[in-house]
């Protein structure tokens, strides 16, 4: 159940939102009313989404998979294949495979479907991490937009607006990118297009003085969800990550303990350089979650698991699309069961 | 990592030392670490296995086998394959044809193509060309007005496009417009889109069929994983390319995508991205990429910057310290006068092998070089030849003739300090000592 994601509608006042046990990986995607159309929807294009990776996976795999032969040499290097093509990583992989290749060594017999079984299960357990609840609980909750140039962090800021929206929290926008040519703009038009305020300075201006200036507007409103769009930056320049920490200890100073959340977008089809992207923006600030895009292509975003795992971030949404309701909740289990058909 | 290669290779070989030939099976195990180091930095998982192939024909052919040196015969082996691999030459942009000679950019979202068409557009201009600006994507949001505000800051003319026009009569209106104004290039800016888009796929194809672009330049993310494969096929396939750009190359991505376009397309790679400011495109030379794959450092290319900028004699200079690894304050603060001229310090350090990596994670920041210069000029010769005599009351003393702090002034020796060390410890596939020698021989 996906109760982390709060529901605003349907909260009594003062009633604390559930949270998941830590473990149980999650299921079916909870969705408040206004959504009970839109939820198969979703649910059926993360799963399209999903099984792009799975069509390509089920040629070789499903056949890998559908006898329940002995596992040998050559059945492990096919997997040993399909996982890396799935971006996985090869240290994750080698570690997902060790202990059949230890067992074929030593000539113990091992069956395709435990090692299928037994597969499964220790991905999941990468996936899963303490998954606190979304948005934050405090008002504002103050979230911001991280990551590198073009992986999708405003579109991304759209579509989260949108569903948060859509659950009956009052959402603000801070354009915060003050440097790319149009950026604002950008925003701005989403904006419209969601519904919600968004609060600008003009081109070139400190990105620091214009979260200054929409916290102090959210606080000022009551709002409850501040969404930050932050430029795009690549994670070893030193000076944007100086801006970046800047920005961070702004929002602390107008509402102390903010941003309560720092979600850094990955962008599916980015390889082994994902972690160390997740590497140093968790150095240079506090990273709380993360959010894959363009899962709508052929990319498998296999590098999820390692950095979800290798960090101990949660994966809130996928991204499907480019219009503002192709977001999906994360859910490990089909994420799984779409590699491993 | 790639970068790590060299070390890994001479670690199996080094065990093999003394041992008179190789045999086959050591071969496979310099080999596994090739497949490993590649596979790691994202080549795709069947380009990988070619490329050992290819390696391990030539490996175990009288090369390699019966060499004092079986390691660096290997490490020129894989080199010489990275290169013929990533096409041997540069290629240059075809701009034959009737003028204005379009130029098509297609790509994935996020790719970097609005930038990049601003790139081109002032590397063009800087050539003496007339080039013309065309932004094509209606799709997302802001799209035409960056790429119209990025015009305006390279000094291109740029279409002003209907947004409610397809993208086939923008590009076809938009050439007419470049004709009447006399432009000699026109470069289209298209919307990204998914490979797997059909109706996306077919629109490029249109725009590509309306134009008869010269040049269609597929836009890929240097951080691009195993799909680079699927993605450049398709774009191959369906709309058919001429060259590839490679982005966002400033990074620490292993850029092992490049392989794998060149090597299912065929296309060469025409260009790099290297940074967000609107000079940072650079013609592609493969073989550097080569050796920065390999870990020996991005040579040329730093040769090359040196000349643009460096006074050949200090230049000259620098590498014979670099070499006998003596580094002062003083040459610290020549470097940092001619790092000011060169742009970046970071993206200057990072083509330097074996430390590279190292100097680029140390806190410079390019304001603080200019203070960094001041607090050196305020300290007399003696505390410059040799810092250790720099107490307290110095330190004060410089802090208040450079305008700084006594942190600041701590701050610069420690990363003056830190600098000296890593020099002296900068082994890498003998690192300085290599550079020392090619830069010298480059002179
Ligand atoms: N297919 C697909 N495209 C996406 C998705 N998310 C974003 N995009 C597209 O990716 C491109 C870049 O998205 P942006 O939201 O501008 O990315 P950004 O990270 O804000 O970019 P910068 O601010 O320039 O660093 C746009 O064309 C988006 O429409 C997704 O989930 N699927
Ligand atoms: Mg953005």
């Amino acid at each position: 159940m996906l109760k982390w994601f709060r529901r605003k509608k349907e909260e009594a006042p003062g009633t604390q939102p559930e949270r998941a046990p830590e473990k149980a990986p999650l299921s079916e995607p909870v969705i408040s009313q206004p959504q009970q159309e839109t939820k198969k929807n979703l649910w059926q294009k993360f799963k399209d989404g999903l099984s792009k990776t799975r069509e390509r996976l089920k040629d070789s795999l499903g056949e890998l998979f559908e006898i329940d032969r002995l596992v040998d040499q050559a059945f492990l290097e096919e997997l040993e294949e399909i996982l890396i093509t799935a971006d996985i990583g090869i240290e994750t992989v080698n570690r997902l495979l060790e202990p059949s290749r230890k067992k074929i060594l030593t000539g113990e017999p091992l069956k395709v479907s435990e090692l299928r079984r037994s597969l499964r299960e220790e991905m999941l357990q990468m996936l899963t991490v303490p998954t606190p609840p979304f948005p934050p609980e405090a008002s504002p909750a103050v979230i911001f937009f991280i990551g590198v140039n073009g992986v999708g962090k405003t579109t991304t800021l759209a579509k989260v607006a949108w569903h948060l929206k859509n659950r009956g929290f009052s959402v603000l926008a801070i354009a915060a990118d003050t440097f790319r040519a149009a950026a604002i703009e950008q925003l701005e038009t989403w904006g419209n297009r969601v519904g919600i305020e968004v609060i600008k300075q003009a081109p070139g201006a400190d990105p620091g003085a214009v979260v200054y200036q929409g916290l102090q507007a959210a606080k000022a409103r009551g709002t409850e969800v501040v969404l930050v769009d932050t430029a795009g930056r690549l994670h070893t320049k030193y000076n944007l990550m100086e801006e970046l920490k800047k920005m961070v200890r702004v929002a602390d100073k107008v509402i102390p303990g903010a941003p309560h959340e720092n979600i850094l977008v990955l962008d599916a089809t980015t390889g082994q350089n994902a972690v160390n992207q997740a590497k140093l923006f968790g150095e240079a600030v506090k990273l709380h979650s993360l959010i894959i895009t363009k899962m709508d292509g052929t990319a498998k975003g296999g590098i999820a698991v390692t950095v979800a795992h290798l960090f101990k971030l949660p994966i809130r949404f996928v991204g499907l699309g480019e219009k503002m309701e192709d977001l999906a909740p994360f859910e490990p289990k089909a994420f799984v069961d779409a590699l491993l058909p | 990592m790639f970068e790590n290669l060299s070390e890994r290779l001479e670690g199996v070989f080094q065990r093999l030392r003394g041992k008179g030939k190789l045999t086959k099976d050591d071969v496979e195990r310099g080999l596994r670490e090739v497949r490993l180091a590649l596979l790691e930095a994202d080549v795709n998982y069947r380009v990988v296995k070619n490329f050992v192939d290819r390696v391990r024909e030539r490996a175990l052919g009288a090369e390699v086998l019966e060499s004092l040196t079986p390691a660096q015969q290997l490490i020129k082996i894989v080199h010489e394959e990275l290169i013929r691999t990533l096409g041997e030459t540069p290629a240059p942009l075809d701009l034959g044809g009737s003028r204005p000679v379009p130029i098509l950019l297609v790509g994935l979202q996020g790719s970097g193509k609005t930038t990049t068409a601003a790139k081109l557009a002032l590397f063009l201009r800087k050539k003496g060309h007339r080039p013309y600006l065309v932004p094509a994507d209606v799709y997302r949001p802001a799209a035409i007005d960056q790429l119209k505000t990025l015009a305006e800051r390279v000094g291109v003319p740029v279409y002003d496009t209907d947004p409610t026009d397809n993208p086939v009569e923008i590009a076809k209106k938009a050439l007419a417009e470049a004709k009447a104004l006399g432009r000699d290039v026109a470069i289209i800016d298209t919307a990204g889109r998914l490979h797997i888009d059909e109706a996306m796929m077919t629109e490029a194809a249109a725009i590509k069929e309306t134009v008869s672009p010269r040049e269609v330049l597929l836009v890929a993310d240097a951080m691009t994983g195993q799909d680079a494969v699927n993605i450049a096929k398709s774009f191959h396939e369906k709309v058919g390319l001429t060259g590839v750009i490679l982005t966002k190359v400033e990074g620490d991505a292993r850029g092992g995508a490049a392989l794998s376009i060149r090597e299912v397309t065929g296309c060469p790679i025409k260009f790099i991205g290297t940074g967000e400011k609107l000079e940072a495109l650079e013609v592609f030379y493969p073989d550097r990429l080569a050796s920065r794959i390999l870990g020996m450092g991005d040579v040329l290319t730093l040769i090359e910057k040196a000349q643009e900028a460096f006074d050949l004699k200090k230049a000259r200079e620098l590498q014979e310290k670099l070499r006998r690894r003596e580094f002062t304050l003083e040459d610290l603060r020549e470097q940092i006068k001619q790092m000011r001229k060169l742009g970046s310090m970071q993206e200057v350090f990072s083509l330097l092998p074996g430390i590279g990596k190292k100097i680029k994670e140390m806190p410079f920041d390019e304001k603080e070089l200019v203070r960094m210069e001041a607090i050196i000029n305020s300290m007399t010769r003696q505390e410059r030849l040799n810092p250790r005599i720099i107490n307290a009351s110095r330190k004060r003393r410089i802090a208040r003739g450079s305008g700084t702090t006594v942190q600041e002034v701590n701050k610069l020796l420690k990363s003056y300090e830190e600098m000296r060390k890593l020099l002296k410890k900068a082994r890498g596939p003998r690192g300085l000592e290599r550079l020392a020698r090619r830069l010298l021989q480059a002179f």
